[in-house]
């Protein structure tokens, strides 16, 4: 599984934004995963909190947004949670609908403790 | 505390290579497929009907991915054409950083077609984008219909699903009816070729999708040239 490789790319970007805050600790980091990505989040927390422990990084959480599959109806626009089982629209019925996420793998936001609001970014 | 938006992608370094690796195919009129399944549904064994079926001189050139040996690049090899194995080591799928590697010591100006297997996984390799132009999955008939529901990820990132071994079809409890409907319940507007690379039935509709998105390919490159 991947799962490793991923949490390493979460926190290499960590460490690369956490460049812009001197002095301050980043100790929360929030993801997207859409149920389409691929990726396991039990796995995923699992591997990043292997990582973390016993670092300079610590304390870290990690906090997983997960994404279900969304389609937008062609008919009424309304936007949907689809899952894989049947498309039609809740609102109109419609079955004619577009793909509109879910399929995400992004770092939403971090958290800085204090300090840094000093920093210039 | 204090909240920072980032809204970047976990995968940003591989996207980055994987687009500049796509610039380069696109303006060479380069058609390059990254070919996923499980272990053992036939990947290597279409890529062999497809090489024995074009001329010595086909602009063809392959990078097949496996955690260890070199067996498949050598059974690839025998065809005459560029053939370069990919071992990850252990790694459970390819990424753009190795493609960009090995293809470094190769002239892209040589080919216009590219085909890369990657290792045998259903899952991972689906996170990763090589800079191709279509994600290709292959499906064989021994596997079971559902996967598609079980594995959407792949199915749903792919243009063009094989479904690999209908020569087994009298002989496994497969449903094509059911396993189809599962692939465009994931992947509405999927591509569905059915094949056996035993007795190279559906071969023929493979290599005319493949001819068509290869001329596809030349077009953009030409008329992205025109001023």
């Amino acid at each position: 599984m991947h799962e490793m490789g991923i949490a390493n790319a979460v926190l290499d970007a960590v460490r690369v934004e956490a460049l812009r805050f001197p002095g301050s600790h980043v100790c929360k980091v929030a993801l997207r995963i859409g149920e389409l990505a691929g990726v396991a989040p039990d796995s995923l927390s699992f591997c990043f909190e292997a990582l973390v422990r016993g670092t300079e990084m610590e304390p870290l959480t990690l906090e997983i947004q997960y994404c279900p599959r969304r389609h937008q109806c062609r008919r009424c626009g309304c936007s949907f949670s689809a899952g894989i089982e049947g498309l039609p629209c809740p609102e109109c019925g419609g079955v004619d609908s577009f793909f509109a996420g879910g399929d995400e793998l992004e770092i939403a936001y971090l958290e800085v403790e204090d300090g840094a609001r000093t920093a210039g970014t | 505390m204090e909240r920072v938006p980032l809204e970047r992608k976990v995968l940003n370094e591989n996207a980055r290579v994987a687009s500049e690796l796509r610039v380069r195919f696109t303006e060479r009129g380069i058609l390059c497929l990254n070919l996923i399944s499980s272990p053992g549904s036939g990947k290597t064994t279409l890529l062999e009907r497809t090489l024995e079926s074009f001329p010595a001189s086909e602009r063809v050139a392959l990078l097949t991915g496996d955690i260890q040996t070199e067996n498949d690049a050598r059974r690839l090899a025998r065809f005459g054409f560029p053939v370069k194995q990919i071992t990850t080591g252990g790694t459970c799928h390819l990424d753009a950083r190795m493609i960009e590697r090995a293809l470094a010591d190769w002239v892209l100006e040589d080919i216009d077609l590219l085909l890369i297997e990657n290792v045998g996984n259903l899952v991972c390799p689906s996170s990763y984008d090589l800079g191709e132009a279509a994600k290709i999955v292959v499906l064989s008939v021994t596997e079971g219909e559902e996967k598609p529901l079980k594995y959407p990820s792949i199915f749903f990132k792919s243009e063009l699903m094989i479904l690999n071994k209908t020569d087994l079809l009298p002989h496994v409890p497969f449903d094509v009816a059911a396993a189809e409907q599962n692939a465009r319940q994931i992947h509405a507007g999927i591509e569905i070729v059915r094949v056996s690379c035993m007795n190279r039935d559906g071969v023929d509709n493979w290599l005319g999708w493949l001819q068509r998105k290869r001329a596809a390919a030349r077009l953009a490159a030409v008329s992205a040239t025109q001023p």
